[in-house]
């Protein structure tokens, strides 16, 4: 096989196993019946995923990005607009490390 | 595929089909517009960084086109080389977007009240942000008591789709080098966008230990562990809190309508 064959068909096997991993979480449900536990469990990850993407730059990524996030948090609760707490979370932080 | 997993959504308790419409499509994507201007940042980035690692257009693109799962491909051009480690980059890639799974299953009440070819069909184009878009919508349509339309995912992940490919197409053209992203806050961007939507789920009372504990778990996961595991150890955690702890107010903030 030629250099670009070879690697056309590594990045299809990447490309299968991506959609496997897409399609896989509804397979698995679809045959599922869930109760209890099991229920709360499932009801707690998006939230958990979300927190979890964010936790480690808001925390430790440094002082503009804790009060960035905490920004973004109160706007986007209060206000209930992703683009309005967007630009004040990238504003706050902008400005925490331009003049601070 | 779908008749050998034996999937029929009338033997599933989900309730009657979900309308799968233009209107719902276009409310999706206009709804990850702006996000999907944040992913195009990256997408520039990945085309920037393809061209450097020798790929050709059509390779940069192809991936783009059919992996389209900006972290994983980052981490492959990584390990791309002159002789390339085909089962590697295929493992990894895997193993990056393992969190996939938990985020299918967590659309699939909405999911299984469509047809298994719009169900799976939608999947392709499900990514951190049109998920997270896509939830946002599903909530307060639940509170509202309203049905969300099935193909506001699909319409998401367009979005996303058309930003990630032409943004990477950019990138692999442009000569120079990218500006840093964090001159424009931009690197920050993504942390706000994510911290919006979770807000947009209304977390309850109930919701803050888990919250908590998959924030814990997420920070120590970071700390010791490469990549993105991260981001599943602070999903397991939350839930696992979750299913511990009853609930005394009954219920939890997210998707399920």
């Amino acid at each position: 096989m030629s250099r670009l064959a070879i690697s056309l068909a590594t990045i299809a096997g990447m490309a299968l196993a991506t959609y496997l991993t897409r399609a896989a979480g509804l397979a698995v449900m679809s045959r599922l019946h869930l109760s209890g536990r099991a229920e709360r469990f499932m009801q707690a990850i998006p939230g958990a995923i979300l927190m979890a993407i964010i936790a480690p730059q808001a925390v430790a990524g440094g002082p503009a990005e804790t009060v960035g996030t905490v920004v973004t948090a109160a706007c986007a609760w209060r206000f209930r607009s992703l683009p309005l707490a967007l630009i004040a979370g990238v504003a706050v932080v902008l400005l925490w490390r331009y003049l601070l | 595929m779908c008749e050998a997993i034996g999937m029929k959504t009338s033997e599933h308790e989900s309730g009657e089909r979900l309308p799968f419409t233009w209107k719902g499509a276009a409310a999706g994507f206009w709804a990850c517009v702006p996000v999907a201007c944040g992913v195009a940042v990256y997408g520039v980035l990945f085309g920037i960084l393809a061209r450097q690692k020798g790929l050709s257009f059509l390779e940069t693109q192809f991936m783009s086109l059919t992996v389209f799962a900006g972290a994983s491909q980052i981490i492959a051009l990584d390990l791309w080389g002159p002789n390339l480690p085909v089962i590697s980059l295929i493992a990894t890639t895997f193993i990056v977007n393992l969190r996939h799974m938990l985020m299918g299953a967590a659309l699939a009440p909405q999911l299984l009240r469509l047809s298994p070819g719009r169900a799976f069909g939608s999947l392709f184009f499900m990514t951190d942000e049109s998920w997270a878009v896509t939830l946002a919508r599903v909530t307060s349509d639940g509170r509202g008591g309203r049905r969300t339309d099935g193909a506001y995912l699909i319409g998401a992940g367009l979005a996303v789709y058309l930003f990630w490919n032409a943004s990477t197409a950019l990138g692999r053209v442009l000569v120079s080098g990218l500006d840093d992203p964090a001159k424009y806050g931009l690197d920050f961007a993504f942390t706000a966008v994510f911290m919006a939507l979770l807000m947009g789920l209304r977390p309850k009372r109930s919701d803050v230990l888990p919250l908590l504990a998959a924030a814990a778990a997420a920070l120590l996961a970071a700390r010791f562990v490469p990549g993105k595991w991260y981001i599943l150890a602070g999903a397991f955690a939350g839930g696992g809190v979750a299913a511990l702890v009853p609930a005394r107010d009954g219920g939890k903030a997210g998707a399920r309508s």
